[in-house]
């Protein structure tokens, strides 16, 4: 069998991690294929929904990724991504989504190398996971429990 | 006539560092046509190569760079790079200045920025950006991020190798492939020029190899060999050459000889397409190459291989054919359309000197010729050769092989002189050939012992002609040897009886020497018969010389035009060599015989591949690109074009601003700290590139000796600053050095990091509060002292010697040590001013009359940023701004008048109508197109839903792309396009331009990055990339399926200024407001305006602030678009942007469009020291007014305390100005009288820039400065009813007691505190210490975050009367920006409300960095719901509001909720 490959979601904010992931092609430093990106205006952008969405649509891992803290070019967008995303993860440690599965990275401009590493550790990082399951569609777990909970209290 | 007098609407600035980019921007945006030049390939000056700044560690690059993107996609700013002014004429405002533009050798319109040139270009060059730790191509981008994109060729000379070869064989071209590893590519570079590379390689006499700049420094490269090796590694794979001949012409060419130039003529001419001849007298070709050259030295296989390759080509080969006499040439010449004689010199020359026609003696031709033809008979006994060239060499080696027992070589002069090649005398030195130099035979005699030689002993006299020290002979030194043959090695010459019909002297036949003509037509000769003796690589030069002669006159064509460059032509190396390495050359293996009878094998085995890579590598590139090609092979856009030219132009403009910036003090100046010398001591700036991330060592710190990751670094500050060549204070270099120091540590927290500085001098805004952190929370050490000198150990480190505070002697070892150098001015700038006529200072940088900042003496020309003094980067911001303001004042007439405004098509209503989508894949030739399947991606494509149109382009982004793209939206009826191509970071606004323009609106596009984000890093992977690429472009399609158009909508603008504040700052911002053209609103909340400059007498030391300032005064009120409103107070300001309504206490109300804060702020109250208690103890302000009301008792002593209320617990920002106010105040004192004792009790002197040289006056005339540490202040105490101080000196280490007559506070600068109300009523920030806060500390220093508000003067931070004129006018140039627009844009990509959805939390509005929400009520019927609104004049479309919503009523145009929800089952959907 394939060796699992995972699929990871990256949000990179505009003006920063966008930048450096250029800049890591410019300098054609090679990382793994996994990752796709979507461009955000900034890291402040980021709804955590938007992480479930990925997650729940069969993302294996989800990354996202801002302006150095103190860098944001809106003043202070990825100081509330920190907050949001400290948050979130008690929620998904609630869902029992290893934290593994959401990164959230500072990633400037200039750094292409990091970058193309950043995205080397996220794959790696995810890859002894195996498949996300955590919100497979497959609702019949849940059904089960239900109708045992019905019965129960009948 | 009014045409004349009319301004020039245009404004050249030169420097693209960012005070020259802010001041193109400014320029641009306020509506004049600006030209920047820049005399590197790109613009971004010193900035580009930082790290990060201070005091906020922004990443320098991610600031910079979307500002550099801005200055290059601007419409109106014309980037003339690699330029410099060369003249300038006439007067502001109708300058014509000469800009000459030095060739690029890439055309910008063309190239793509792909960066295959520079794969491919086989040459490393020292990269300067990288301040030399790294290296670039030749053909290459300043920086990844360089603005223009375009690549640029390095060149600088022929290299000399190229320029010594009389064939001009690309040398350098072929080291640098052979380096490459390009040994195919190398070998066909050799063959353009010399199509018999394997004999070359073996025989030639190099001159290339003379010409070589490594023989000054150690030795040259073995070029020789290389081009062996790569034509025996041609043989080695078993491939054969045919090169390609052009069709048959029909023509006939006879050449009568197979030596070097008669072959190479032949070549050239078959290749052409004659049809060629060749006869040779004897019975196997070659000339004297077989008959001439011992096999050892050149195999017969090699020139049979070389030979036969000739006649693959067709050319035909007549052997034992001798033409000889009138006749047969005649008969020749009417057979054949050109006749070539190469006949060679087969006679050798004779010395005629007695008894040479002797039977033992021959000359060396016919015997070399008899050898190896085989017919020589044995030789035996011991055999003498005359002579000391390659012949004689070939003569003394060859009868070792064929049984003689000794070998004599007789020399006339040393080993030294001799012209034989170098490895020919050692080889014959293993072999035993014996040599007696510095004798020269005069008679040989026969008698029964044998030959006698009788041979004169010389001595070396004066070089003659040919360079080498002529013989003289040594009167009565004579010495007889005796021989059993001896062979005259001396030179060959000619048989010019053979045709009688040419002309001839000298035994040569007489032909042009450019075009190879003799006297009879059509017969041209070629070789050793017109030369003389020359060697191989001569005469093929011959050969080819005489091929485009022929040629040409087959032709009819002009023969002797353009053919001067066809020489050899001298060099002269100018590369900087003190830097470069030794390394010994490569030699080849050498194979000597044990038995050398009839061993005839080849001695010189050649190089091995490992050897040539080496040997390759020593070349230092001297002729910059090698120009071999391989960048032109590579670029499939064509844009690379070698022979381009500089170009010349006349640029009228109406002002000139000059912001060409600073060099570094050349450190390698003071030998003490060893910068070149020792490889570990690098500069501030190199440092910045360790630093950086892109750097040479991917931001790993790393010293460059060895390689190693440095754990203590020192830093040495004022290298090249505060010393006699530099007397002022680079004013940036104790903050870079923190700021290094703290990335230093950040980087890595094993790493030590000592400052040795003199004064810290943290002078700027958060600037104190920086070193602080440094101290605390990095443990950045600070030492206060000089470093006396730096020496290397061992291992690298470096050992600092040093004194500390108690003159105690320190050793200590550092790994690492950065040199904080200074900022100077550059032989370039000395230029420019004199071209320009503006006055430059003491140290060549642009001097300003006081009171008159970023002025010149002439009138339209100004300066910004360092180019007038050491400034920080958000100095030269202001200034750049302030001198565009300035420039703008001038011409504010014509403005909009110079600037193109481009008229676009109708929108098409796309609403409502199903989305029609058409897609563009891009090869990006092969950047994309290599390493994934663009025809699968754009296949998979065209299936999608709503895509009614996918292609595929070569260069999507080329201008045909673009009328393409258009066509193709006509006729399709596509209402949205996507293209796959780079990044949107860059091409965005292209190809929304090019949708514009066929009348889709710019919101109906995405862009798909498939090339840096995909093919780039995927270039190993197709499949995988490919498959990426697929849902990268689907999610593009996805997201921009339902995007709505979105327009910008132009608000009115009130256009008038509003200025708060009516000191220095507020008065000059109303002028430069008003002068632009603006009307102004001045609010004072005093009863006189003024401000603080009331307070202020001296500048330096003279009394001219009250005059200026009332000047100024006058100008305001008496200026027609000022209105002064005294004794105001502000009420109330409502409204944004454009359209701000300011109502004052009064309740009358004002409109206006911007406001520039001018608050100023105050001298800081005490209550330390004992102030108030004596009137003995003044402030510095009442020490100025006592001077200036002549009520200064001239006391016998006078002591400063500074740092009163600054840089303490309460107020940890530095005043800055105390300190150069108190050496001003001291120097008022000495002057009035020199006798006064002055003290100044400090913590640092502060006098940063040229008031460095205030304060050294101040010492020369004896003001005596006592160092405190904060935690021992002074104490003031009273000693007899006089006040007395004691005061611990941290320099002499003990306590001292003062008692001054007067006692001096310098007390800071505290905030206005009216600031807190006015923040409030602005909804603009304050700093913790109650200054207000602009939007960015680097590079929007005098902007509030919120649009068209901004600050100038002691609102923003402490500053001085210069700086906040300075400050005042780039306020105002940016409020003008926004009152010259056409109207305030409003929408696009923004926030927006549901207000269906929206529960009023306000959320939104307390997250928005911009003040852009506000709650307002819903409506009229339901008064108590309020709802979030966005002003679309303030919203930059972060998202920051979206995300916090909690009702998602908020959403973001182009980033919608929807839209990134869509990119995501995009990304995520099983294909």
């Amino acid at each position: 069998m394939d060796e699992f490959e995972p699929k990871v979601i990256g949000f990179l904010c505009n003006w920063c991690s966008y930048a450096g992931a250029d800049l890591a092609g410019v300098s054609r430093f090679q990382y793994p294929p996994n990752v796709r990106i979507i461009r955000v205006p900034c890291s402040g952008r980021m709804n955590p929904l938007f992480i479930l969405k990925a997650l729940q649509n069969g993302a294996d891992a989800v990354l996202v990724s801002g302006c150095h803290p103190g860098d944001c070019h809106y003043q202070t967008g990825n100081y509330y991504t920190r907050r949001r995303l400290e948050v979130f993860y008690r929620m998904l440690q609630f869902a029992g989504v290893p934290k593994e599965r959401v990164t959230l990275a500072w990633v400037s401009a200039s750094e292409g190398a990091q970058f193309a590493t950043l995205i080397k550790e996220v794959v790696e990082k995810v890859k002894p996971l195996g498949p996300n399951q955590s919100f497979s569609r497959d609702f019949s777990d849940l059904e089960a429990y239900a109708n045992e909970s019905d019965r129960s209290s009948e | 006539m009014e045409e004349e007098t009319r301004p020039v609407g245009k404004v050249l600035v030169i420097g693209g560092g960012v005070a020259g980019v802010q001041a193109s921007l400014d320029l641009a945006y306020n509506g004049f046509k600006t030209y920047l030049v820049e005399s590197r390939d790109a613009i971004g000056g010193t900035m580009a190569q930082l790290d990060k700044t201070f005091p906020t560690n922004d990443c320098s690059m991610c600031i910079l760079s979307p500002k550099l993107v801005e200055t290059g996609s601007n419409p109106n700013i014309e980037l003339l790079t690699r330029s410099k002014i060369v003249k300038l004429e006439g007067s502001s405002p109708h300058f014509k200045v000469t800009v000459r533009t030095e060739p690029r050798y890439v055309d910008f319109a063309l190239c793509k920025g792909c960066g295959d040139c520079s794969q491919a270009c086989p040459v490393t060059l020292p990269n300067e950006y990288e301040e030399k730790l790294g290296t670039k191509k030749a053909i290459s981008r300043r920086y990844e991020q360089a603005v223009p994109s375009t690549f640029g060729i390095t060149k600088w000379e022929t290299s000399p190798c190229k320029a010594a070869c009389p064939l001009h064989v690309n040398a350098h071209g072929y080291i640098a492939l052979v380096h490459k590893g390009e040994y195919e590519k190398a070998l066909a570079l050799v063959r353009e020029k010399n199509p018999f590379p394997a004999i070359t390689g073996r025989i030639c006499t190099r001159p290339c190899e003379k010409a070589c700049t490594r023989l000054s420094l150690d030795e040259n490269i073995a070029i020789d060999a290389l081009k062996r090796f790569l034509a025996d590694k041609e043989i080695a794979n078993g491939t054969l050459w045919d090169p390609e001949c052009a069709k048959d012409n029909g023509k006939k060419v006879a050449i009568i000889g197979s030596g070097p130039a008669g072959l190479l003529c032949a070549f050239d001419l078959r290749v052409k397409g004659y049809e060629v001849s060749v006869f040779e007298k004897k019975n196997q070709f070659g000339g004297l190459l077989r008959y001439g050259i011992p096999a050892y030295r050149l195999p017969r296989e090699i020139l049979d291989r070389e030979i036969d390759m000739l006649r693959r080509m067709g050319i035909q080969f007549f052997s034992s054919h001798e033409i000889k006499g009138e006749d047969t040439i005649r008969i020749l010449r009417r057979q054949y359309d050109a006749v070539l004689l190469a006949t060679g010199a087969w006679k050798s020359k004779k010395m005629n000197i007695p008894g040479e026609s002797l039977p033992g003696v021959h000359g060396a031709i016919e015997f070399l010729e008899q050898i190896n033809e085989g017919t020589l008979p044995p030789l035996h006994g011991k055999i003498a050769i005359v002579g000391g060239g390659n012949a004689a060499m070939d003569c003394a080696r060859s009868v070792l092989r064929l049984g003689a027992s000794e070998s004599h070589i007789l020399y006339r002069r040393t080993k030294q002189e001799m012209p034989a090649n170098p490895e020919e005398i050692e080889e014959a030195i293993l072999e035993g050939v014996r040599f007696h130099f510095l004798t020269n035979p005069i008679e040989i005699q026969q008698d029964s012992f044998g030959y006698k030689v009788m041979l004169q002993q010389m001595s070396l006299g004066e070089p003659d002609e040919s360079g080498r020290r002529r013989p003289i002979p040594i009167p009565g030194a004579m010495q007889d040897l005796y021989f059993d043959t001896v062979i005259m090695a001396i030179s060959q010459e000619t048989t010019p009886e053979d045709f009688p019909l040419i002309d001839s002297e000298k035994g040569l036949y007489v032909a042009d020497r450019k075009t190879m003509e003799t006297s009879f037509l059509g017969v041209f000769a070629g070789g050793d018969n017109i030369l003389g003796p020359a060697t191989f690589i001569e005469a093929m030069a011959c050969g080819r010389k005489a091929a485009i002669s022929i040629d040409r006159y087959c032709n009819h064509e002009e023969i002797d035009l353009g053919r001067e460059g066809e020489d050899p032509f001298e060099i002269k190396a100018h590369l900087d060599l003190s830097q470069v390495i030794p390394i010994p050359q490569q030699k080849t293996a050498i194979r000597i015989p044990s038995r050398l009878q009839n061993d005839m094998s080849e001695v010189n085995l050649g190089l091995t591949e490992e050897k040539a890579k080496t040997e390759s590598g020593r070349c230092l590139n001297c002729g910059g690109c090698a120009e071999c090609m391989e960048c032109v092979k590579a670029c499939e856009s064509h844009a690379i074009l070698h022979d381009m030219v500089a170009k010349e132009q006349v640029l009228d403009v109406g002002a000139v601003i000059v912001a060409s910036g600073f060099e570094e003090s050349d450190a390698s100046h003071y030998a003490q700290y060893g910068l070149g010398i020792f490889p570990n001591v690098v500069t501030s700036t190199q440092f910045e590139r360790i630093l950086s991330a892109s750097g040479p060592y991917g931001g790993v710190i790393t010293r460059p000796g060895d390689k190693k990751h440095p754990k203590k670094i020192a830093w040495l500050q004022c290298i090249g600053s505060r010393d006699t060549e530099h007397p002022y204070c680079s004013s940036v270099c104790c903050m870079y050095a923190t700021k290094e120091a703290v990335i230093a540590r950040e980087h890595s927290k094993e790493v030590e990091a000592t400052i040795f500085y003199i004064d810290i001098r943290a002078f700027g805004k958060e600037f104190d509060q920086y070193i602080e952190r440094a101290k605390q929370e990095y443990g950045v050490r600070f030492v206060k002292s000089r470093i006396a000198s730096v020496s290397e150990m061992q291992d690298g480190s470096l050992q600092l010697t040093y004194e500390d505070d108690a003159g105690v002697l320190h050793r200590d070892v550092f790994e690492l040590v950065v040199l904080s150098v200074g900022l100077a001015s550059t032989e370039e700038n000395c230029q420019l001013a004199k071209t320009l006529h503006i006055q430059t200072n003491n140290y060549g940088m642009i001097e300003s009359k006081e009171f008159h900042p970023n002025e010149t003496n002439q009138p339209g020309i100004f300066a910004a940023g360092s180019i007038s003094g050491p400034k920080d980067i958000p100095e030269s911001v202001t200034e750049g701004s302030a001198a565009a303001c300035m420039a703008s004042a001038i011409l504010h007439e014509e403005r909009g008048k110079e600037v193109t405004i481009k008229a676009y098509p109708p929108e098409i209503n796309v609403i409502g109508d199903k989305p029609r989508i058409g897609v563009f894949v891009c090869y990006c030739g092969l950047n994309i197109g290599g390493y994934l399947d663009v025809e699968e991606v754009a296949q998979y494509i065209s299936r999608l839903p709503n895509v009614v149109y996918a292609e595929t382009n070569l260069y999507t982004c080329s201008s045909d792309t673009q009328a393409k793209i258009r066509d193709k939206i006509k006729e399709h009826q596509l209402n949205r396009v996507v293209v796959a191509s780079c990044t949107p970071r860059t091409h965005e606004p292209l190809f929304q331009e090019t949708i514009r323009e066929a009348g889709l609106n710019r919101n109906l596009f995405e862009l798909a990055n498939i090339r840096d984000q995909d093919s780039w890093v995927h270039q190993t992977k197709r499949k995988e990339a490919t498959e990426k690429a697929k849902y990268l472009v689907k999610s593009a399609v996805y997201r921009v399926m339902n995007r709505k158009p979105l327009t910008i909508q132009l608000m009115p603008i009130t256009r008038k200024g509003l200025v708060i504040g009516g000191g220095f700052a507020g008065l000059q911002s109303a002028l430069s407001l008003a002068e632009q053209g603006f009307p102004t609103y001045l609010i004072e909340k005093e009863k006189y305006l003024g401000g603080n400059g009331l307070h202020v007498h001296y500048l330096e030391e003279n009394p001219t602030v009250g005059e200026s300032l009332q000047q100024l005064i006058q100008k305001v009120l008496n200026h027609p678009k000022i209105e002064v409103y005294r004794d105001s107070a502000i009420q109330s300001i409502e409204g944004y942007v454009g359209n701000f309504k300011t109502t004052l206490q009064d309740g009358k109300t004002l409109e206006h469009g911007v406001i520039v804060v001018a608050t100023g702020g105050l001298e800081s109250k005490t209550t330390a020291y004992g102030y108030g208690l004596s009137h003995q103890i003044i402030t510095g302000r009442e020490l100025e007014a006592m001077i200036h009301y002549n009520k200064w008792p001239n006391p016998k002593s006078v002591a400063f305390i500074q740092c009163v209320e600054s840089r303490d617990d309460h107020h940890p920002y530095c005043s800055r100005i105390c300190c150069q106010e108190a050496v001003k105040n001291s120097l008022l004192i000495k002057n009035l009288s020199p006798t006064t004792e002055v003290y100044i009790l400090n913590r640092d002197i502060r006098t940063y820039g040229y008031h460095e040289l205030l304060y050294k006056k101040a010492r020369e005339k004896g003001v005596v400065t006592v160092r405190f540490e904060k935690n021992r202040k002074p104490n003031v105490f009273f000693k007899g009813g006089n006040v007395a101080i004691s005061v611990y000196d941290s320099l002499l280490h003990r306590e001292i007691e003062l008692c001054p007559d007067i006692l001096v506070l310098s007390t800071g600068i505290s905030p206005n505190p009216d600031n807190v109300e006015l923040a409030k009523k602005l909804k603009v920030p304050l700093t913790q210490d109650g200054f207000f806060l602009e939007a960015h500390a680097k590079l929007r220093p005098v902007d509030f975050a919120t649009d068209g508000i901004f600050l100038a003067g002691l609102s923003h931070s402490p500053r001085n009367i210069e700086e906040t004129i300075t400050q005042a006018r780039a306020a105002a140039g940016k409020a003008c920006i926004i009152l010259s627009k056409a109207g305030i844009e409003a929408g696009g990509k923004i926030a927006y409300v549901n207000n269906r959805n929206c529960s009023g939390c306000g959320s939104c509005e307390e997250i928005c960095p911009y003040q852009a929400i506000t709650l307002v009520n819903h409506s009229k019927s339901t008064p108590l719901q309020r709802v979030a609104e966005v002003n679309a004049s303030l919203c930059k479309g972060c998202g920051s509001c979206a995300s916090a919503c909690r009702s998602n009523a908020i959403d973001v145009e182009g980033f919608s909720n929807d839209e990134i929800s869509q990119a995501v089952d995009a990304l995520l959907e099983p294909m």
